[in-house]
């Protein structure tokens, strides 16, 4: 007999079904949540169970999912319905594979491009940069032939005034590094080439966003002016080790101007075909949010079919599916209810078979709660689960519990805080319930809203009889 | 009003809890829940009665009084005659 006050009666069955229904009837079951499947396939490796190959494939779909949810985490924003979806059928799980993959493979390919087109933009504004600074380091350049040839002081003169025809004499190599790298890149750059460089660095003043890991970083643009083919080879090479990206930049005026204006125009085409690759892939992902919930919650009712579909014994020759079930009596009805909807949606005429094993094996205790029991079988069953068919202290403790907590509280005060939480919660139960929040806390706190309600009432009401109504 | 005699809250009380703990039950409304509900009436009254009780019973029969100096047991004889 059901009663609150003892574990309810278990039987155990064993269920045939025909292979087509199997599916259906363990979603129905699945839904009720009444029945326990026995595992007859212990003994069975994982990796060796029949459906195996589904689980599989529900994982990598699984896989897929969190990878379009982490593209879309301060993007877009999840909607989560108001009702579960339904349970999809096997032929389902291949639409939701074509529709997935093709989506990772949009996704990827546009992440891809905005990477690649980034790229070139960040080249772009550093040539850009380049170009400006270059023109103030020509120009102050007419002093450098001083330092730099003290033995051709006849030449000096025709040099101060013609500077490009100096600047034909030394080569030149122009670039951007990295700001914390200027300061060792100077130095070996003087100790490398024995002082026989010259070299100019100003910071630029905006910093840039670096593609691949979308951070800001500061740069420096520098200019290395030398003589020779062999210090331009050194040059290079400490260039490559410290990753600074050197540009070709020409030495005229004019031509640098036309540059200039070159870049610019690329850059501005750049911008608009960055912002249009973005808005794509934004569009991507708000068409992939709205189903996204529903997607998740079906994988996840998919993978759990198959994790029960795999401790099932298959009979292959007489094409049904053997399991071993425990339910509480009293709902054998709605099992069978269960089950024969399963068979209907899946479109097989031959109805499940229930057959009662005698077995001495101990059944599991089941103790039927509703939302207000369910906080303290939790308790009494944190200490414990009781044998089949033992009393069931459960009842006893949701007085006696708040009871002597009161006698040990006895705050008249602070027991009115916690009756007004536990009443706020209580009250608004159906709105909390449906935040679905994560935090621990928060959630230990919900789901013991009537233990605190209790307490609160039993602590308002203790003190009275203690004739202590204010304890410190 | 000073309750004068012993007699009238333990009757008082003992009405109360004997109204939520015996008479209570019987009108519980038939349903899925009326065995957790009389459970609990019957567990509140037995413990909330009996802990009234016991506190009750203790502070009219105290073990002893307050332990006052002489000083003290003086002056309030002074101020009470």
């Amino acid at each position: 007999m059901a009663s609150v006050f003892r574990s309810e009666e278990m039987s155990l069955m064993q269920l045939f079904l025909q292979v087509e229904a199997a599916y259906c009837c363990v979603a129905e079951l699945g839904d009720l949540g009444l029945v326990q499947f026995r595992d007859l396939n212990a003994n069975v490796n994982s990796f060796q169970r029949k459906f195996v190959n589904e689980v599989r494939r529900c994982e990598s779909l699984e896989r897929i999912l969190r990878f379009l949810e982490n593209e879309m985490e301060d993007v877009v924003k999840i909607v989560k319905l108001e009702k579960y979806p339904e349970t999809p059928l096997p032929r389902e799980m291949i639409d939701m594979e074509t529709v997935l993959e093709k989506l990772e493979a949009e996704l990827l390919e546009a992440n891809q491009n905005q990477q690649t087109l980034k790229q070139n933009f960040l080249e772009l504004v550093e040539l850009k940069h380049l170009l400006k600074k270059t023109q103030d380091f020509f120009e102050a350049e007419t002093n450098l032939p001083d330092d730099f040839f003290s033995e051709d002081t006849s030449g000096l003169l025709e040099l101060r005034t013609t500077p490009s025809a100096a600047a034909a004499k030394l080569g030149f190599t122009a670039g951007v590094i990295k700001r914390e790298r200027v300061i060792p890149f100077e130095r070996l750059l003087w100790r490398a080439c024995r002082g026989n460089i010259y070299l100019r660095y100003t910071e630029m003043d905006t910093p840039l966003e670096d593609p691949v890991t979308r951070e800001e970083v500061k740069k420096n643009v520098f200019i290395i002016f030398y003589q020779g083919e062999q210090l331009k080879q050194k040059i290079k090479k400490i260039c490559d080790g410290f990753r600074a990206t050197v540009y070709p930049c020409p030495e005229s005026a004019t031509e640098r101007r036309e540059m200039l204006d070159g870049v610019n125009t690329r850059i501005e085409d750049l911008n608009t075909v960055i912002t249009q690759t973005e808005s794509h892939r934004q569009r991507l992902l708000h068409e992939a949010a709205a189903n996204m919930w529903a997607w998740e919650i079906k994988v996840k009712k998919i993978k759990a079919i198959y994790h029960i579909l795999n401790c099932c014994n298959i009979d292959v020759t007489q094409q049904c599916v053997i399991a071993e079930i425990w339910f509480p009596v009293a709902d054998a009805g709605r099992i069978k209810r269960a089950l024969h909807q399963g068979m209907e949606r899946s479109g097989s005429t031959i109805t499940p078979i229930l057959t009662t094993i005698h077995t001495r094996m101990a059944p599991p205790t089941f103790n039927r709660t509703n939302k207000f029991t369910a906080g303290f079988q939790n308790i009494v069953d944190a200490y414990g689960v009781g044998n089949y068919r033992e009393m069931n202290p459960a009842p006893y403790t949701i007085i006696t519990f708040p009871f002597l907590f009161a006698v040990m509280f006895g705050d008249c005060g602070h027991g009115a805080v916690m009756l007004g939480f536990a009443l706020w919660m209580v009250i608004n139960e159906e709105s909390l319930l449906a935040q679905k929040s994560t935090n621990e806390i928060w959630n230990t706190f919900f789901s013991g809203r009537y233990l605190i309600l209790l307490m609160g009432i039993f602590s308002m009401q203790s003190p009275w009889e203690q004739a202590c109504l204010f304890r410190y | 009003m000073t309750a004068h005699s012993f007699a009238l809250p333990v009757v008082l009380f003992s009405a109360f809890w004997g109204l939520v703990g015996i008479a209570a039950p019987w009108f519980v409304p038939k349903g899925p829940n009326r065995g957790v509900i009389i459970t609990m009436l019957v567990t509140t009254a037995v413990c909330c009665y009996l802990f009234w009780l016991i506190a009750i019973l203790a502070q009219a029969n105290p073990l002893f009084g307050p332990q006052l100096k002489n000083e003290t047991i003086w002056y309030v004889r002074f101020l009470w005659e």
